[in-house]
C-alpha cells in the first residue's frame, strides 16, 4: 500500500493561515489502512485546528468528508457540492489525491496534509516499512522475493557490500542489510547459485528516471 | 600486459607490490598534496587517492591523480558509484584516461549517511559490480556501457576493485570477489586486515574458487596510531574485525607514561602502531596468494616510509 504520514499541525497551520473556510477531505483507502488519513483522523485534525485557531483568537470554520478513494474522479464527485462552501481544501490523501483534486476541481486549491513517503508494508502494529521502489521492471525473481533496489541502502544488484555485519546495514544498526536477507532467503530455497551471476547494470528507463510514467491498455479502452 | 602502469608491471613481473593512500583535502590547496605526495614518494609502487571517502567532500581524485602523475608518482585513482551516474563516470575516466592515468579502482561508494551532505540524493546508477564490468568493456571491447563503439583511443585502465572478507556472510565473500573477477576487476584491494587467521581462511577459499591465477590480491594493511582508535575500529565500524589483542597492545603500549606526558603517549602508540602493521604485512605475505600490501596511513602518512623500511619492501623494485 501507499504509506504516508501527517504532516506537522504547525506546517498545516501555516499553510492555511490565508485562509478561513477549510474542507478537510479523507481518503478511504492507502492511508486509512495505515492511520494517516483516513476518516478518523480527518475528524482528529479538524478538531485539533478548531482548537487551535479558536485558542489563537481567530477561529476557523472547518468542514470534514472523506472519499472512499480520493484518486479517482467518480469517488470525489461526491464532495463537489461541499467545495463551494470553503475557501481552500486541506487532502488527507497520498500525492495522487491531492493531484486528482486539484486537476478535477481546478477553482479550487487543494493543499497536501500528508507526507506521502513509501509503498510499504505493516510489519507490526505501528510499523511500517518501504517494500517496493516501483522501478517497473521487477527483480524479485532473482532475489528470493526480497527487493534490493527499495531494500537496500545502495540499492545494489550483486550485493552484500563490504558494510554488512550481523544482518545489519552499516548505515544504521536499525536497519537489516537486504543483501544478508536475501543470501539466507536463496540459501533456504536451495538456488544460491543463482547469486554467482553478475547481474546486469539496470535500465532505469522503466523507473522514474525515464520521465513521468504511463500506461496505456488499448484492450480496456473505450471506443472514442 | 593490458595496461603497462608501473603497479601492472610490479605484479606482473611478480614482485610483491606495496601501494599507499593518500587523502585529498577538504579545500582548493594543492600544498598539502604534494607534501604528503613526497612522503609516499619513492616508497610504493601507486598511490591511491580516495573519492570523497565516507561521503565527505574532498578535492577530485582525478584532478589529485594528475597532480601526482606530474610529480612523477604513479596514480590509482578511485571511483565510486555513489555521486555519478554511468554518463558521469565514463566522462571522468575518458578525461583521465586522457591525462595519463592508468589505475582504476572501482567501487560502490559510503553511502552518504555517514558524511557532511547527509541530505545529498544518492545516485548508485551502477553498483561496483556494473562498474568494473563498464570499465573492462570501455577497455577490452572498446565501447561505452550502451554498447556504442568508442571511436578513437579508448580508456585503458589497470583495473582494481576492493574486497572486504570481514563483512557478512563469510561464506559469500570468496564468491562475491569471483563475481568481481568475472565483471573485470585485475587487482583487488582487501579492508584493513587485523584478524590474520581469519583472512587466511578466506584466501584458501579465494584459492579453492580457483581464482589466484586470474587477480591480484593486495591485502589492506593501516598502522593503529592509538588505543582509542584501536578500540574504535574493533567496536564501532560496520566490516572491521579488530582482533582484542591488538587492542590491548595498544593499550599497554603507554603504561608506564604519565597521562600528562603527551608526546611520549603519542610516540610509544604510534610505535606499537607501526610494529603491528609491520608483523601483519610480515603474516599476511607468506599466506599463498596474497600479492602486495594496500597501506592505508591516511592523515599519517610520514608512517608509511618506516613501515615499509621495517617490512623489508624497500628499495621498491624499478621495472
Amino acid at each position: 500500500m501507499i504509506v504516508a504520514e501527517q504532516k506537522s499541525l504547525d506546517e498545516i497551520k501555516t499553510m492555511l493561515a490565508p485562509y478561513q473556510k477549510v474542507l478537510i477531505v479523507g481518503c478511504g483507502t492507502c492511508v486509512t489502512v495505515c492511520f494517516a488519513g483516513g476518516e478518523k483522523e480527518v475528524a482528529i485534525l479538524a478538531s485539533a485546528l478548531r482548537m487551535a485557531t479558536g485558542l489563537e483568537g481567530n477561529p476557523k470554520q472547518i468542514m470534514e468528508a472523506t472519499v472512499q478513494r480520493q484518486c479517482e474522479y467518480e469517488y470525489n464527485e461526491a464532495i463537489a457540492d461541499k467545495l463551494k462552501e470553503v475557501d481552500v481544501v486541506l487532502s488527507l490523501a497520498c500525492g495522487i489525491g491531492v493531484q486528482t483534486m486539484n486537476e478535477q476541481f481546478p477553482e479550487m486549491l487543494t493543499l497536501p496534509g500528508l507526507n506521502t513517503t513509501f509503498l510499504g508494508q505493516p510489519t507490526e502494529q505501528g510499523v511500517w516499512v518501504e517494500r517496493c521502489q516501483a522501478c517497473g521492471n521487477c527483480v524479485l525473481a532473482t532475489t528470493g522475493g526480497i527487493c534490493p533496489i527499495a531494500r537496500c541502502s545502495k540499492s545494489l544488484l550483486n550485493g552484500p557490500c563490504g558494510g554488512s555485519q550481523g544482518g545489519k546495514c552499516e548505515i544504521d544498526p536499525d536497519v537489516p542489510c537486504a543483501w544478508q536477507q536475501i543470501y539466507d532467503r536463496m540459501k533456504a530455497l536451495g538456488r544460491l547459485e543463482a547469486l554467482l551471476e553478475v547481474a546486469e547494470a539496470k535500465d532505469w528507463r522503466t523507473s522514474r528516471d525515464g520521465g513521468p510514467r504511463k500506461i496505456v491498455r488499448e484492450d480496456l479502452r473505450l471506443e472514442k | 600486459m593490458k595496461v603497462g602502469s608501473n603497479l601492472e608491471k610490479i605484479l606482473t613481473a611478480g614482485y610483491f607490490a606495496a601501494t599507499g593512500e593518500l587523502g585529498p583535502p577538504k579545500n582548493a590547496d594543492p600544498e598539502v598534496i604534494r607534501r604528503k605526495a613526497e612522503i609516499l614518494k619513492g616508497h610504493v609502487d601507486a598511490v591511491n587517492i580516495t573519492d570523497n571517502q565516507t561521503a565527505v567532500v574532498r578535492m577530485s581524485s582525478i584532478s589529485v591523480g594528475i597532480m601526482l602523475l606530474n610529480m612523477g608518482i604513479e596514480p590509482t585513482i578511485q571511483m565510486t558509484c555513489r555521486d555519478r551516474n554511468r554518463i558521469a563516470i565514463q566522462s571522468d575516466l575518458l578525461g583521465a584516461a586522457a591525462f595519463g592515468i592508468k589505475n582504476l579502482l572501482c567501487l560502490s561508494g559510503d553511502h552518504q549517511r555517514f558524511g557532511n551532505h547527509p541530505m545529498a540524493k544518492n545516485v548508485f546508477d551502477l553498483d561496483s559490480m556494473g562498474l568494473l564490468r563498464m570499465v573492462r568493456d570501455m577497455r577490452d571491447a572498446k565501447k561505452f556501457q550502451c554498447g556504442e563503439e568508442i571511436k578513437g583511443p579508448a580508456p585503458c585502465f589497470f583495473i582494481g576493485a576492493a574486497a572486504n572478507p570481514f563483512a557478512d556472510p563469510f561464506e559469500f565473500r570468496p564468491y562475491r570477489l569471483a563475481k568481481k573477477v568475472a565483471a573485470g576487476a585485475d587487482f583487488v584491494q582487501t579492508q584493513i586486515v587485523f584478524n590474520v587467521p581469519k583472512f587466511r581462511e578466506y584466501m584458501q577459499r579465494v584459492g579453492d574458487l580457483g581464482l589466484l591465477d586470474k587477480v591480484y590480491i593486495l591485502a589492506g594493511v593501516s598502522p593503529i596510531r592509538t588505543a582509542g582508535a584501536a578500540k574504535y575500529m574493533a567496536t564501532q565500524v560496520p566490516g572491521m574485525d579488530v582482533p582484542e589483542e591488538y587492542v590491548r597492545r595498544m593499550e599497554d603500549a603507554v603504561k608506564g607514561i604519565p597521562k600528562e606526558d603527551k608526546a611520549a603517549r603519542k610516540a610509544a602508540w604510534e610505535e606499537e602502531g607501526i610494529r603491528i602493521c609491520v608483523e601483519i604485512i610480515q603474516r599476511v605475505r607468506e599466506i599463498p596468494g596474497v600479492a602486495g600490501v594496500h597501506i592505508m596511513a591516511i592523515e599519517w602518512e610520514e608512517a608509511v616510509p618506516e613501515i615499509v623500511k621495517r617490512a623489508g619492501l624497500l628499495p621498491r623494485p624499478q621495472v
